[in-house]
């Protein structure tokens, strides 16, 4: 039996379950391997020669090399360890949140000052049509 | 005998942990939130515990994707600070208590909770956020730790009604542990937020509101909220709020709420922030 997802018709957000995760496996371990100084300036000397070292699809780099942090998740990417991405690159988890909702920075600081991303049009797919 | 004295819920958001280090406690943006924490630090040096039960999750710090354990007690003698990507926070070590450790995971074992039982492990802003709120800048902690972690970044995480009954194990464990010490436990993360994908940074006032309400006066038929209602409703990153009630459930029924606070935004985050006491 299928595993059952009801979280499926929630917008604008991807459930890291088990099928996630077997996508993303080798993803997120590259990622966690950021987390060592030294592996940190090997990947910042040759992004892609230190991509190459994981087993990971093309376009899984690609998304990595593009800091396409959307892209990352819908291949399997995990939040917590895509965020040793962007830390190592010096940004912050409002950063990498701002480019995922597809407002600049100041935009999206100014809604979460201004109380947050409503819940009103975003419990499910298509509400807002 | 060990008692539970006090229970203590607060997020753990790492933006918080860096404006701390970094001296910004006073600017604007983030005076209102740590203003929420004055009366805590005081409570703390007035109620200082032994040893605190912490619970919380780990953010891909000590467990990647080889192993996931939905909880896992840390019974080492000490804790370090994790290095998250951006080297490790400047905080003392966390010091451990690894006989009380061993005993209540001995105890919850055997009464069908199987901990995770972690010897080696560093503690990263989950854990550390919450000392740092509680306890400010100190040389070194006032008292022991002993980590709980439950996983919440795999879904599923554990139940809230599991985390729940989990609570009254390490009760009765404490309990029965032959020296007498004060205990408290914490319960960290939350409270609406998502930091993922294009609905990232969604609050839910509503939800939280009643949430603080329900968890202090009527905690059990709370602890049967699904998963996908904190998902759908309280953010994707929302469901850490099951950890609140690992804390809940090792409290009496009749709490005496002594403190509560909340602000919008902590960073991506809606901080949330209860004390509560047992007085039997």
């Amino acid at each position: 039996m299928a595993l059952k997802k009801p979280y499926s018709d929630v917008p604008g957000t991807t459930v890291f379950d088990a099928d996630m995760l077997r996508m993303g496996y080798h993803l997120n371990q590259f990622c966690m391997s950021l987390m060592k100084a030294e592996n940190r300036d090997r990947f910042f000397a040759d992004q892609k020669a230190y991509l190459d070292e994981w087993e990971m699809t093309d376009e899984q780099k690609q998304a990595v090399l593009d800091r396409d942090y959307n892209k990352m998740i819908s291949l399997g990417g995990n939040i917590y360890f895509l965020a040793k991405i962007f830390s190592s690159d010096g940004q912050s988890f409002q950063f990498a949140a701002a480019t995922m909702t597809g407002m600049s920075q100041e935009e999206y600081a100014q809604m979460m000052l201004d109380g947050g991303r409503s819940l009103e049009g975003n419990r499910f797919v298509g509400e807002k049509e | 005998m060990a008692k539970i004295t006090a229970g203590v819920a607060t997020s753990h958001i790492p933006a918080v942990g860096a404006a701390i280090d970094l001296g910004k406690t006073k600017e604007d943006y983030w005076a209102p939130l740590f203003e929420g924490y004055e009366f805590s630090k005081k409570w703390m040096s007035e109620n200082k515990p032994d040893v605190i039960i912490l619970v919380y999750n780990d953010h891909a710090s000590a467990f990647d994707l080889k192993s996931i354990p939905t909880f896992a007690i840390g019974c080492a003698q000490e804790f370090q600070p994790a290095d998250e990507g951006w080297g490790p926070r400047p905080i003392p070590t966390v010091k451990g208590h690894p006989k009380l450790a061993s005993h209540i995971a001995q105890s919850v074992i055997q009464s069908d909770f199987d901990l995770t039982v972690v010897n080696e492990m560093d503690v990263d802003h989950g854990l550390t956020v919450p000392m740092s709120l509680m306890f400010g800048q100190p040389e070194e902690w006032p008292c022991l730790v002993i980590p709980l972690a439950v996983n919440v970044v795999v879904f599923p995480p554990p139940s809230g009604n599991r985390c729940y009954q989990l609570g009254k194990a390490i009760r009765k464990a404490v309990e029965s542990f032959n020296e007498d010490l004060n205990v408290h436990i914490w319960g960290t993360g939350g409270m609406s937020h998502q930091l993922q994908g294009p609905r990232a940074g969604l609050i839910n006032k509503e939800f939280d509101a009643d949430f603080l309400d329900r968890i202090v006066k009527d905690p059990e038929p709370l602890a049967q909220t699904p998963h996908i209602d904190y998902v759908r409703d309280a953010g994707s990153e929302g469901i850490e709020l099951v950890m609140w009630f690992v804390m809940r459930g090792a409290l009496d029924d009749d709490v005496e709420q002594v403190h509560r606070f909340y602000h919008v935004p902590g960073s991506n985050t809606a901080v949330g922030h209860l004390i509560l006491e047992n007085h039997s």
